[in-house]
């Protein structure tokens, strides 16, 4: 060993490498991290969608897939706005607190216009997705059936504004997405305004 | 000792490299002159490129968005001045010619522009537009010195008005030697030359949209690595005082 | 902490439960703070370590190309585009992947001349050498195969060239290269399968062959630039008098080394990552083209040298086997080289004036050769190939000879070096 080792400046120029080191180790690790970010590919196909609803009968549901999950718009009656109410008290949130919507639509009918209703068709137990089961007193879910959706996959229910009922294995109202209407008959989804396409 | 005799060999050979293998073989092309920063140049390529080659030519690499952020080019903009052949922002530039009919009229599909730049560099692109002459012999009535027997028309002649060759014979054998404007067009022939520059230079920035940003972030990460050169040098030179 | 910490055997906690199953402590000793490399190591001796550098960058980089990479020939040239400008940074990691397969070569070019020149294949190092020669087989085989996956029209028609090479050879070649390709024509099933190889099967054997290089290495020692071996002088502790601790010494003067090489690396990513079209070719920005070959097909710049010996032997008797024969014969005979050698010393600095020149001029053989065969070939150029064909030979074959009878100098008994 040397006679006259200085250790207050060798560890002073360890420590410096071994922070400059540190910090080249995470820039270098930034790019590849980033690059499992969804792609320009990725987004420009999960873009907002256009939907033409002018062919939609009153009382019928229609659905289109954005960001590989579907998307369903259901045109509701004024008989369907009814169920909404008789629903209610069964429901285990019926004010949409714990659920995932826009500001507008956080409303009873959980639409912008009570009579378009856009929602995400995932269920939020653990996404499958539910069944339209629109008739009141439906056999095939029970006979005091308000009408609504089904999940085939663990039987959650969920009324015509997707709100969830209680007991069933679904913890939250279905998902409504961002969307406006561009005329009274087109919504865009997956956009709050009109101007990006 | 051997490593001081070969080190200025090996700096040299690296040095020599670059210049031994060439885009373009043959005589060397006078460079394009563009400039990959000038945003102004690129964004009247771009105007260029939309009004004059994407009518035939894709550019299927790039999307219009990308175009808009890097150029700086509004949504509105973009959209009522560069998107011709398509609706949405998010879409790559498709040629307006289907694939089928170009085959009918041309023999050939022109090919795809994104990665031209790169592949024959800007000077013969340069070259090649500038190259344009009269020849009646050819379906399209023209003919390139860069490209003999293309099956391009002259789709600038209304621009650059129409060019005529004139060749010379040495030796029994005819030889190029220059243009003549014998048409003129609706530019002068700067104006013409600055258009094909900005036509460049936006190929140029399609080819690899992200070389500003390359070069750009270069300058940080070598003077981050000078940091740390000058940190571990320091540090080696600090332990090997203990090496007699 | 007491004072019987002298037992590492009974070293507690975490370190001690890992240690008690697992020889991590032993090892780390063995190959890293107790394995005395030899205190003269010049610069030459850093491009051991680079090579690995180089290995790991290739290794995350490559990973990360294969998540977005497709390997079919409908697909590839437009995911090696979505790669470079739809995910982000994607340019960058494949940037680093090209340049990465040009610096691979250059380190390990120089770590091989370093070895040439010191002498580091001389027993006991023989199958150190080997092993090295293999990884540089391997390297070559990567390279190739790598070199299709963009599919790009110099990707395609060099695969073309290459594989037609087997063709060549009497009686199997058709159906070797055949089977080579599974296939009539360099297709969407060759791309595949060289996908495969170039990202599984070669960097397994890559792997395992660098870790037995440097367990040949810490069984012999290293060599160094004297040539002399610093096990005979020890300490009373067992230590090599003339040795340092890899760890901190080797690792820091390492660093130091990694940091500049990291400097010039970096620097043609991010300002010439084509680097005038050696590292990136131009015509390979054109799809593959089955139907139309470049104006002038050549290998990537590290396989040129063999290349120009290839086009420097003319075919005769019916077949044009020689010239395959006279390129993989070049680089068979790098494996025969510690037993080629004669010379009583191991370092070129003990060694004669023959054998100086004759280094030299394999040296600038290489080099012509690399640029013989860049270039499209002219008469010029054949008898210039043909000239330095002949020189790199004898470099080899002339060995034995001029290595026994050149004259040497003595050998000191401890290494020279001058602290710093």
């Amino acid at each position: 060993m040397s006679e006259e080792v200085d250790l207050g400046r060798r560890r002073l120029l360890t420590t410096a490498t071994a922070l400059t080191g540190a910090v080249g180790v995470v820039f270098t690790a930034t790019p590849f991290l980033a690059s499992w970010k969804p792609s320009a590919r990725a987004k420009a196909m999960g873009a907002p969608i256009e939907i033409d609803l002018s062919k939609l009968e009153p009382g019928s549901m229609l659905k289109v897939e954005w960001r590989g999950k579907p998307v369903w718009v259901v045109r509701r009656t004024p008989e369907m706005l009814k169920q909404l109410e008789q629903a209610t008290p069964f429901l285990l949130d019926p004010k949409s607190e714990g659920s995932v919507q826009p500001e507008y639509a956080k409303n009873e009918a959980r639409a912008r216009n009570p009579e378009y209703f856009v929602v995400l068709g995932v269920c939020t137990h653990l996404g499958c997705s539910p069944l339209p089961k629109f008739d009141a007193a439906d056999v095939t879910v029970s006979a005091d059936w308000p009408g609504g959706f089904y999940c085939p996959c663990h039987g959650s229910k969920f009324d015509l504004s997707g709100r969830v009922f209680k007991g069933v294995p679904a913890p939250a109202n279905l998902t409504v997405p961002p969307y406006s209407f561009l005329t009274d008959t087109r919504v865009m989804v997956g956009s709050d305004t009109s101007q990006s396409a | 000792m051997l490593i001081k005799k070969f080190a200025p060999a090996l700096a040299a050979l690296a040095l020599a490299l670059p210049v031994l293998s060439q885009a373009h073989e043959g005589p060397a092309l006078p460079s394009a002159g563009n400039d990959i920063r000038n945003e102004a140049s690129l964004q009247r390529g771009a105007r260029n490129f939309v009004n004059y080659c994407s009518g035939c030519h894709s550019a299927k690499y790039i999307r219009y968005n990308r175009i808009a952020a890097d150029l700086h080019i509004g949504e509105a903009e973009l959209k009522q001045n560069l998107m011709f052949t398509s609706e949405k922002t998010a879409d790559t530039i498709v040629s307006a010619l289907p694939a089928a009919d170009a085959k009918k009229w041309f023999g050939v599909v022109p090919p795809d522009l994104s990665l031209m730049a790169r592949s024959r560099g800007t000077s013969y692109i340069y070259a090649f537009l500038h190259s344009f002459y009269r020849d009646p012999s050819r379906p399209t009535g023209v003919n390139n010195t860069m490209l003999p027997g293309t099956a391009m028309p002259h789709v600038l002649s209304t621009l650059q008005g129409v060019q005529t060759a004139v060749f010379k014979t040495e030796d029994g054998k005819s030889e190029f030697e220059k243009f003549e404007l014998t048409d003129k067009g609706s530019m002068t022939p700067a104006e013409y030359d600055a258009f094909v520059r900005d036509t460049v230079n936006f190929l140029e920035y399609i080819g690899e949209p992200s070389q500003t940003k390359r070069q750009d972030l270069g300058v940080w990460v070598t003077l981050f690595l000078l940091l740390f050169g000058a940190f571990s040098y320091l540090l080696y030179k600090e332990y090997w005082r203990d090496v007699h | 902490m007491g004072n019987d910490n002298q037992t590492t055997s009974q070293a507690k906690g975490l370190w001690g439960w890992i240690n008690a199953r697992f020889p991590l402590d032993t090892m780390l000793k063995e190959h890293v703070t107790e394995y005395y490399a030899p205190k003269n190591f010049n610069y030459w001796y850093v491009f051991g370590v680079l090579s690995l550098v180089v290995l790991v960058i290739q290794l995350v980089s490559g990973i990360f190309l294969t998540m977005n990479y497709k390997p079919a020939a409908t697909e590839a040239f437009a995911s090696v585009e979505y790669i470079m400008r739809d995910v982000e940074w994607g340019w960058l990691i494949r940037y680093m992947h090209s340049t990465g397969a040009s610096a691979f070569f250059i380190v390990v070019y120089l770590h091989m001349f370093r070895a040439l020149m010191y002498g580091s294949y001389r027993a006991p190092r023989e199958l150190l050498w080997i092993f090295g020669m293999l990884i540089y087989l391997c390297l070559m085989a990567e390279a190739f195969m790598g070199y299709l996956l963009p599919w790009g029209n110099m990707s395609y028609w060099g695969a073309q060239v290459i594989v037609s090479l087997f063709g060549t050879i009497p009686v199997i070649g058709d159906s070797l290269s055949e089977w080579i390709k599974g296939d009539y024509f360099i297709s969407d099933i060759t791309l595949n399968r060289f996908f495969a190889l170039h990202v599984i099967a070669i960097p397994l054997i890559l792997v395992f062959l660098v870790v037995a290089h440097i367990l040949a290495l810490h069984e012999v020692g290293s060599n160094n630039p004297d040539g002399v071996e610093i096990k005979k002088y020890k300490d009373s502790s067992g230590r090599p008098l003339d040795g340092v601790a890899f760890h901190p010494y080797m690792t820091i003067k390492d660093l130091w080394g990694i940091s500049v090489f990291l400097l010039v690396y970096c620097g043609i990513i991010f300002f010439a990552p084509t680097f005038g079209g050696l590292f990136l070719e131009a015509p390979n920005f054109d799809p593959a083209n089955p139907m139309q070959t470049p104006p002038h097909i050549a290998p990537v710049w590290y396989f040129t040298p063999f290349y120009a010996m290839l086009r420097a032997v003319p075919s005769f008797a019916g077949t044009q086997v020689w010239g395959v024969l006279v390129m993989f014969g070049a680089i068979a005979l790098l494996f025969f080289l510690p037993w080629l050698d004669k010379s009583p010393v191991k370092s070129i600095r003990y060694k004669g004036p023959i054998t100086k020149i004759a280094l030299t001029l394999f040296a600038i053989s290489f080099v012509v050769l690399a640029y013989c065969g860049m270039k499209p070939p002219s008469t010029t150029l054949l008898l210039t190939s043909r000239i330095f064909t002949f020189v790199y030979f004898a470099f080899f074959l002339l060995m034995p000879w001029y290595s026994r009878i050149d004259a040497v100098k003595p050998v000191p008994e401890r290494v020279t070096y001058h602290a710093h």
